[in-house]
């Protein structure tokens, strides 16, 4: 690139540093891939193609593999779990994996876990990477500072085959967020209130850079949760240019780079911002002041309110649709509706910050009768750290259940799910129509509003079960905050 | 409602522009009116039925939560359980079809229950991508839609009529609109070309930006890989 410099965004950064060849007129550009994660569900038929085209896996160097989606969270080894098409589905990623050498972490290994919580957890995710896996909410991976983004199974077979893809470039929208978080806000309520805002297409065809004041002060938990959620705006990826916050979490990773390296790579990351004049094709404006605990009502992620406030009819024959499956009633509030199950974890909120922040609220107190808890750690690091902090003791005590890691009820695959009619507030990514399970309906919310509903039964509001807590007094929660 | 050949996978040899699939021209039929915005890929595909590992046979389950009630009785009600819906290739919805997750088993559904293309007002990135990868045709008409559907609830059997090298779609005598799709996808489907065989082609150009970029062992992938500006 000897151009003079003409103003670039980050994204225009990392995407002109990975173009193998750049598009021209017909031909979208050849992008190169980093790192390219995979799972059980959307790599069985990529690797098919590859042995039918009688291919290698070009770089298993640059591919990692982690079984995450169906993956039972009752027990911890591939023996323990009964026969059926999700255990000959982790037999056949183990068989491929082994075949190209690729490294894996399956059931039963330490650093197993979901895909989007192991790559940052492990160091992997490194800023100014292009990151692609089988799974749209590869965006979480964009906190770091990286491209990262959802593949077809088609294009894992591309990525596995060439370490390239063939992609169009996206267009670039900014989300600018500033001003300082009300108390009980968190990164969950950000961006359920920037898809409420938006809409969710508002980012089809775009790339998001989440900037401001708000957004800087996330530590990287809350940056992933923004981030994770970018494809339910309709994004192509969202992304967070690297601070000090980024080097600080990532410094004395297992696959971080140490001495002189860790030094030439700070300097190289620091470079990675959107320069002052750089343009964006769209921009949005959000003040953090005005935001709220938020929870979704309806049927897809943009149907998002703060919690307090009533369930709204904009009369169009999508909001009916969605009143009729939810059983909500449009002009009241949400709280107070009672809760059937509460489901805490997932590549959104399943990190250790995001367990703090529920057992914060639960600490001491009792999930209500008739309601089911479940908290999924987001990896088997997760879960190790949550239960040598006490938090594991604290959903215990609580009467939740506490399982090994996994996406779990996030997606409904693996045997824990919501049963039909039920009603659960989840701290995932989707509300679609049964997602959680055939029939199952869902509400979308942070941790702690999540804990707060598991001890009230019902829809509650966070900021009443907070306010008068002094968390660094906790005796087990000491130093957590 | 059996048209899987669209999704079968040819044995070929990595040449470059190879076709894998047979061109895309034309299609004509009555077609089957789903006409919400945001349908994502839960309904097209519920998740429950992606611990398969083939590419075939996922027709069967396609939009399963909306065909059929809990004991497994088909829904008359829904469109796709019309008598008339069988055989149609044209599916119409409404705005940001296939929204949701990246799963290529949605378009590998739709095409297993036979259809060749989905006309909506706008479609989700990945959905919309890994569609016309499988030869499932996108075929997004913005705020023309609305006259679609209006046609389709007054004469249900019309004839929908889709011609890609015009990119031309006409739902009823003088109703017609060209749809934007941009050149490279247009190419690939009526040639039926073979993506990844083009990438195959190019592996002496990646493999000569790896030696030039990917320069040492053990170094940070993102600082390898160039980001310095």
């Amino acid at each position: 690139m000897t151009a003079p410099a003409r103003p670039r965004t980050l994204f225009d950064r990392i995407w002109q540093a990975h173009e193998v060849r750049a598009g021209s007129g017909a031909l979208p550009s050849t992008l190169y891939i980093d790192l390219h994660l995979i799972h059980e569900v959307t790599s069985p038929q990529a690797f098919s193609e590859l042995a039918e085209r009688g291919l290698r896996v070009r770089r298993p160097d640059r591919t990692l593999a982690t079984m995450d989606h169906s993956t039972p969270t009752t027990v911890q080894t591939r023996a323990q779990m009964s026969a059926g098409a999700a255990a000959s589905q982790l037999d056949q990623l183990q068989a491929n994996c082994t075949a190209h050498g690729i490294e894996l972490f399956d059931l039963g290994h330490a650093q197993r876990g979901i895909v989007h919580v192991i790559g940052p957890e492990l160091g992997r995710t490194q800023p100014g990477m292009t990151i692609v896996c089988g799974d749209s909410h590869t965006s979480t991976h964009g906190a770091f500072g990286a491209l990262a983004f959802g593949i077809g199974t088609s294009e894992v077979g591309h990525v596995l085959a060439t370490q390239c893809l063939l992609q169009r470039k996206p267009r670039t929208m900014e989300v600018r967020v500033d001003g300082k978080l009300a108390d009980g806000v968190t990164a969950k309520d950000i961006v359920l209130a920037i898809i409420a805002r938006i809409g969710v297409d508002g980012g089809t065809g775009h790339v998001i850079e989440y900037r401001g004041t708000a957004i800087q002060s996330l530590d990287m938990a809350g940056r992933m949760t923004v981030c994770n959620m970018s494809i339910e705006a309709g994004a192509r990826a969202g992304m967070i240019a690297p601070d000090d916050t980024t080097f600080a979490y990532l410094a004395g990773r297992e696959a971080s780079p140490t001495g002189e390296s860790w030094d030439r790579a700070v300097s190289a990351w620091r470079q990675l911002r959107t320069d002052d004049e750089a343009a964006f094709d769209r921009s949005v404006r959000i003040d953090a002041r005005t935001l709220a605990p938020m929870i979704t009502w309806g049927t897809n992620p943009g149907m998002g309110i703060p919690i307090d406030a009533p369930v709204p009819d904009d009369g169009s024959a999508a909001s009916q649709r969605a009143f009729a499956y939810m059983g909500v009633t449009p002009g009241k509030p949400l709280l107070g509706t009672p809760v059937n199950v509460v489901f805490v974890g997932s590549c959104t909120n399943g990190r250790l910050d995001d367990l703090r922040a529920a057992a914060r609220v639960l600490e001491g107190r009792r999930v209500a009768d008739g309601t089911r808890m479940l908290v999924v750690p987001g990896s088997q690091q997760v879960k190790r750290d949550a239960e040598a902090e006490g938090l594991a003791n604290i959903f215990r005590s609580a009467g939740a259940e506490w399982r090994e890691s996994g996406c779990s009820m996030c997606i409904a695959m693996n045997g824990d799910a919501v049963e039909r009619g039920q009603l659960a507030i989840s701290t995932s990514n989707r509300n679609f129509e049964g997602r959680q399970g055939a029939g199952a309906r869902t509400l979308l919310a942070s941790p702690a509003t999540a804990a707060a509903s598991a001890i009230a039964g019902a829809v509650a509001d966070p900021r009443h079960y907070t306010a008068h807590r002094n968390y660094t007094a906790s005796p087990v929660l000491e130093g957590v905050a | 409602m059996s048209n899987s050949s669209n999704v079968v996978v040819h044995h070929i040899s990595p040449a470059r522009n190879a076709a894998v699939r047979a061109p895309w021209t034309s299609v004509e039929s009555a077609a089957v009116l789903l006409a919400h915005d945001d349908i994502d890929t839960d309904q097209i595909i519920p998740a429950r039925f992606l611990t398969t590992t083939q590419r075939a046979g996922l027709g069967a389950h396609c939009f399963a939560d909306w065909r059929y009630d809990a004991e497994g009785r088909a829904r008359t009600e829904f469109p796709l359980n019309a008598p008339h819906a069988a055989g149609r290739r044209i599916l119409v919805a409404g705005a940001n079809f296939g929204c949701g997750s990246s799963r290529e088993h949605a378009p590998w559904a739709l095409l297993d229950a036979g259809f060749e293309a989905v006309v909506a007002a706008s479609f989700a990135d990945i959905f919309r991508s890994n569609a016309n990868r499988n030869g499932l045709l996108t075929v997004a008409v913005g705020e023309q839609i609305a006259d679609i559907h209006h046609r389709l609830r007054a004469a249900p059997d019309g004839v929908i009529s889709i011609d890609l090298e015009s990119q031309v779609v006409a739902w009823a005598p003088g109703h017609a609109a060209q749809f934007a799709l941009d050149a490279f996808t247009k190419r690939a489907l009526l040639h039926g070309l073979d993506e990844l065989g083009m990438l195959l082609a190019e592996l002496p150009a990646i493999e000569a930006w790896e030696r030039a970029h990917d320069r040492e062992v053990g170094a940070p992938v993102g600082v390898a890989a160039g980001v310095a500006p």
